[in-house]
């Protein structure tokens, strides 16, 4: 379960989270949407730990993310898998590498199973002909993919996913919603995805909430905020420029 | 305006107290994960060959000539008063105590600790930083570590390649060239070079290797935002470094007379 509470946050006088209050429930998908920079990533890595609130608090599972030191840290780590929106590849490494990486890193696992485990991943991602690539030969969308590929190899039971198909193609964007509703389903861990690509995400998540003016706005099941028929969201999904949401 | 140059002046040392005390936490950082951590064997070798096996040539280089053309400088100042049997000693010397650690981690610097810093701070303003932190994988003890004994280990070994071949082009123009008898050349080098200078020599690059290290991979690590954060910190990295690396050579140098 994760829990943000009252959460403040700026940069040098740039006010992103104003008082933002989030709850999700263990095994939850969870779809975060907004526009562009009100600061979606920013919360993420709230969530995480690698930011920290200027004031309030995040809980995961009943600890302080902020609070937590050492091994306490890297166990909590060790819940998360973090999708970057950039990807944040190493580009000292093969395609292979990166995804090998956790395990090499944090498991001890053999050098043949790593082999293996690598692959299927690679394989379900339609990369196993790239693995011996660098990140700077890649495609974007590849790159996207590595990236997911290195965020679901050590199974966590957290996924923060930072737009994961903005700049793929409609047909490859569906496969990893599918591939990542699958894992959902095999692993049961819980999830949220930053998103555009509306209203696609819908039929992957039980829950969406809104961000707007550092807050959530709309918060609930798909059906219940469209009961509601809440301007705001509608405007979001038929992207008109006229509308309660406006340009900052 | 009396208060607000005071204001000034105090702020201004503010600065740099923080300044220095964020260089210090950095290192002790490091040192912490040195001592209180397996080492990463494969990283500090990937490191020493990117610090030091692809500085050789370079270092090879300007050795070589730094020796030659010194040697006719000796050569010149020594005849003029009749010393030029003390042409292999003063050249041996120098190279060994001063030249050799000294040039040396200055080409270094400009090859691989520029290197350095702008790879850090593109892996700072790409988030792979935040990618090793997030797998729980502590980046001083992934990225700077290696850096540090990978320059620690090279640097001495370099500036001993340094010395070496600076001796040899010396050589060639003491012996081939100016006509110093070979016996002559290498003699009193042995009879005047000393244990010590040779401690004196590795003591300086081992402590450049360091400052070098830790000055480049804090200024990557702490890279501002963007491209340009990244061409500052390169720029900025290579600057210090040599600045320190003369003024820690005069210091050391001085007090070890
Ligand atoms: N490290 C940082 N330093 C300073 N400001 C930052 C930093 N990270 C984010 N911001 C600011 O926070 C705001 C929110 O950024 P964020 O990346 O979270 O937006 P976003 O909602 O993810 O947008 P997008 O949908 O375009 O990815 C922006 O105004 C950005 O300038
Ligand atoms: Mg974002």
């Amino acid at each position: 379960m994760i829990i943000v509470r009252d959460a403040y946050k700026s940069f040098n006088g740039n006010q992103v989270l104003k008082g933002l209050n989030l709850e999700i429930l263990e095994g939850e998908m969870f779809a975060l949407i907004g526009r562009s920079g009100l600061g979606k990533s920013v919360l993420l890595k709230h969530i995480i730990g690698i930011m920290k609130p200027d004031t309030g608090d995040i809980f995961v599972d009943e600890q302080n993310v902020g609070s937590l030191h050492g091994k306490q840290l890297e166990a909590m780590r060790r819940k998360f898998g973090y999708l970057f929106q950039e990807g944040a590849l190493f580009d000292s490494l093969t395609v292979f590498e990166n995804v090998a990486f956790p395990l090499r890193e944090k498991t001890a696992m053999k050098e043949p199973e790593i082999k293996d485990r690598v692959f299927v991943e690679l394989e379900h991602m339609g990369l196993k002909k790239d693995a011996h690539k660098y990140p700077a030969e890649l495609s974007g969308g590849m790159r996207k993919r590595t990236s997911l590929a290195r965020a679901m190899i050590m199974q966590p039971s957290i996924m923060l996913f930072d737009e994961p198909t903005t700049g793929l193609d409609p047909i490859i964007g569906q496969s990893i919603l599918n591939y990542i509703q699958l894992c959902h389903r095999r692993l049961g861990f819980t999830g949220i995805i930053v998103t555009h690509d509306v209203p696609r995400v819908f039929t992957i998540v039980q829950k969406i909430a809104m961000m707007d003016d550092g807050r959530i706005i709309i918060n609930g099941t798909y059906d219940e905020i469209v009961r509601q028929g809440n301007p705001a969201f509608q405007q979001f999904l038929s992207g008109s420029i006229d509308g309660p949401l406006h340009y900052v | 305006m009396f208060i607000s140059c005071i204001r000034g002046l105090g702020r201004g040392a503010l600065g740099v107290l923080e300044m220095l005390g964020s260089y210090g936490m950095f290192l002790l950082t490091a040192f912490f994960w040195l001592f209180g951590s397996p080492l990463k064997f494969r990283r500090v070798l990937e490191q020493i060959i990117f610090i030091g096996v692809k500085s050789t040539v370079i270092v090879l280089l300007t050795g070589a000539f730094t020796g030659m053309v010194f040697a006719l400088q000796v050569f010149y100042a020594l005849s003029k008063f009749g010393g030029e049997s003390l042409l292999g000693p003063t050249v041996a010397l120098s190279l060994i105590r001063e030249l050799g650690p000294v040039v040396s981690a200055l080409m270094i610097t400009g090859r691989a600790g520029s290197a350095l810093a702008s790879e850090i701070g593109i892996m700072r303003i790409t988030e792979q930083i935040d990618a090793l932190e997030i797998m729980a994988v502590n980046p001083y003890r992934y990225l700077v570590v290696p850096n540090v004994v990978a320059a620690v280990v090279s640097f001495p070994l370099l500036g001993a390649f340094f010395s070496m071949i600076g001796i040899w082009g010396g050589y060639l123009v003491g012996v081939k060239l100016l006509g110093v008898s070979e016996g002559t050349y290498f003699g009193e080098m042995s009879n005047f070079v000393e244990m010590k200078d040779i401690t004196m020599g590795i003591t300086k690059s081992l402590s450049f290797g360091l400052i070098v290290s830790w000055v480049c991979c804090y200024k990557g690590f702490f890279t501002e935002f963007g491209a340009k954060g990244v061409g500052k910190a390169t720029t900025q990295s290579v600057v210090i470094s040599s600045v320190l690396i003369l003024i820690w050579d005069y210091f050391i140098t001085s007090i070890s007379l």
